[in-house]
């Protein structure tokens, strides 16, 4: 019955488009302008690309974390209501391992990037570049990553050398358990 | 009706007559209300609701929240049937809380690695073909039980970041083919439109695979919980790559290293090391009755269920024992059994009022078994805190009390 119905819609269907019913390319959408692009593209990749013009150095960053970043990450960054961000290197083999951006994240340019889309969390997206560069090299000194008269910018913050670098494994080995 | 009969029986004796007039009664007021009078109309209330008596089942958070935006909720596993979740049941985890997107203002860019970089209204993804799948969704830091289980805990506590629906919308397939991909293009970043603009990166062979740009969730557009109006969708991944409220997919030759796939969603290992880049959830299952926080009320007949996933593909067998993990039977598997879906499985039961231990080990087509605690604890310790898929075990006390096994 179903089939019967529907058969001659089919055909005629088939009449008027012989081949197949989907184009090369159905040409919805536009082409962005390249500012439209711009505005959206705030991704840092590992190497460094991405990263705006800028700078910020230890001391300015210093500031900024007092007054915007302390209340929930604490003073040193020691952690507070939110995530420590400082120290526990050494500890990842231990039975209470402390994850921060020190001990454990492998690049500086994700901290960029996850500062400037994320932080502060009360008010993403609020930070100029400047200050990104700045309360990022701030971050990275009080885990002596970076000395005290470090000022960041897009060419150094790529070559900085974590210390967890080479912490992770890829790809993925499971099945593993059996 | 009424009238009929009394008139009917006028003329017979007295007595008998008030007899009768007194069992109607007594009839009338036994029926339940409700059905002595009309209920509600019709729209009321337009978009329907659960019946009120059904007001426990809800979304909960397990833990006290010291930022509810950056946060989760489980779906309510043990009062639900079947495989489908429903909309306002889905589990929850966001990092900046549920955005509210003007669907008019949304676009999604797609850029990078492209012949064409395009923009797309969502009016332009809503004209594409469309594509319709149900599977299942599960956060990688779903059951909780690497550290400090807790006995108290129900299928919500341990395994409800677990969903399953229908997702609606393009094949992100037909998407990069308008844009053209560069054949150095070996990694997409998809980001959201949230509070943490929430980044991912995506293998472009999961891209081009089973990928889904979803628009519709069970037959309606999503809820703004789960991304409306758009999000990405990556059957069988952890759930934190489903990007929500999808606004840019970006093609590159090499990983975006974005936050959450570096400090966070990466396990360690006991040797300090983190695995990185691991998308797939592994076969698992849960039963959901009788389980954590229920009770058992009479000895004899039970049917056990629960819920068996694998992220590889289908479902080949459940198998489900009553002591612990001695010995096994196999459960039936309801149809229909889908690829990196949810499959109902059920066992008849006889409790015999004294302890057991229920649990349940999941088998998928690529044959491999969900394994137990002790075997996963053993190869990733108890540091790596995702990915947890080992086999469950509900402990059944003398007189019923139903606890979590830790
Ligand atoms: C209102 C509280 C609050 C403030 C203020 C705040 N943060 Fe955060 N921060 C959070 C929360 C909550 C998270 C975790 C978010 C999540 O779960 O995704 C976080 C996460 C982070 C992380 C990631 C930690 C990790 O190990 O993954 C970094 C880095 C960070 N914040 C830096 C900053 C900086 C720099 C500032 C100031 C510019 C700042 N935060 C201000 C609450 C805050």
């Amino acid at each position: 019955m179903r089939f019967d119905y529907l058969a001659p819609a089919i055909c005629a269907a088939m009449a008027v488009v012989p081949a197949s019913a989907e184009p090369r390319h159905y040409a919805f959408g536009r082409t962005p302008t390249e500012a439209e692009i711009a505005a959206e593209n705030i991704d840092i990749r590992a190497d460094g690309k991405g990263l705006p013009p800028g700078q910020g150095s230890v001391a300015q960053g210093r500031d900024i974390f007092a007054q915007t970043c302390a209340a929930c990450h604490g003073d040193n960054g020691q952690g507070l209501l939110s995530d420590r961000l400082v120290g526990g290197f050494g500890t990842l083999k231990d039975h209470n391992p402390v994850r921060t951006v020190g001990s454990y994240w492998p690049y500086a340019t994700t901290l960029f990037d996850y500062v400037r889309r994320a932080m502060p969390f009360n008010a993403p997206q609020s930070l100029t570049d400047d200050q990104v560069y700045a309360v990022s090299a701030y971050v990275l000194s009080m885990n002596g990553i970076l000395p005290e008269d470090a000022v960041l910018n897009a060419a150094n913050l790529p070559t900085i050398g974590m210390p967890n670098r080479n912490g992770f494994i890829s790809p993925d080995p499971r099945p593993d358990v059996r | 009706m009424a009238g009929f009969s009394v008139t009917r029986r006028r003329g017979l004796l007295a007595g008998a007559a008030t007899l009768l007039a007194d069992r109607r009664a007594a009839a009338q007021e036994d029926a339940p209300p409700w059905m002595r009078q009309q209920g509600s109309p019709v729209t009321t209330p337009p978009y329907g609701v659960p019946s009120r008596h059904e007001q426990t089942v809800i979304r909960r958070a397990r833990v006290a929240l010291k930022f509810p935006t950056a946060s989760s909720s489980g779906t309510p596993l043990q009062d639900l049937h079947g495989i489908i979740t429903p909309n306002g049941l889905h589990y929850e985890r966001h990092h900046a809380g549920v955005p509210t997107v003007d669907p008019a203002e949304h676009r999604l860019l797609i850029h990078g690695l492209v012949d064409r970089p395009l923009i797309f209204t969502i009016d332009d993804i809503l004209r594409f073909p469309s594509i319709s799948q149900i599977h299942f969704l599960e956060c990688s830091g779903n059951t909780p039980e690497f550290r400090d289980p807790k006995p108290n805990w129900t299928p919500q506590d341990t395994h409800g970041l677990l969903s399953c629906c229908e997702w609606t919308g393009v094949p992100l397939s037909t998407l990069l083919a308008e844009v053209g991909v560069h054949p150095s293009a070996k990694w997409v970043l998809a980001e959201g439109a949230d509070a943490a603009a929430m980044s991912r990166s995506v293998p472009i062979a999961k891209a081009w695979d089973d990928a889904i740009v979803a628009y519709a969730q069970n037959g309606e557009r999503l809820r703004p919980e789960q991304g409306y109006p758009l999000r990405l969708f990556l059957p069988g991944f952890e759930g934190n790559m489903s990007i929500k409220w999808l606004r840019r997919l970006k093609l590159g030759d090499q990983p975006f290293q974005t936050r959450e796939e570096t400090s966070k969603y990466t396990d360690l290992m006991p040797d300090g090391k983190g695995r990185q880049f691991t998308f797939i959830m592994e076969a698992k299952s849960v039963i959901t009755r009788p389980a954590g926080g229920q009770q058992l009320r009479d000895p004899g007949f039970h049917e056990i269920t629960g819920l068996a996933w694998s992220g590889r593909g289908r479902i080949r067998r459940v198998e489900v024992s009553t002591d612990g993990g001695t010995s096994w039977r196999s459960a039936s598997l309801q149809e229909p059994i889908l690829p990196k879906c949810l499959t109902r499985f059920r066992l008849p039961w006889t409790w015999d009022g004294g302890p057991a231990a229920l649990r349940s080990r999941a088998i998928d087509d690529t044959g491999y078994v969900q394994p137990p605690r002790e075997a996963l604890v053993d190869v990733r310790g108890i540091n790596s805190g995702y990915h947890f898929n080992a086999q469950q075990t509900w402990q059944i006390a003398q007189g019923g009390a139903v606890s979590n096994a830790v």
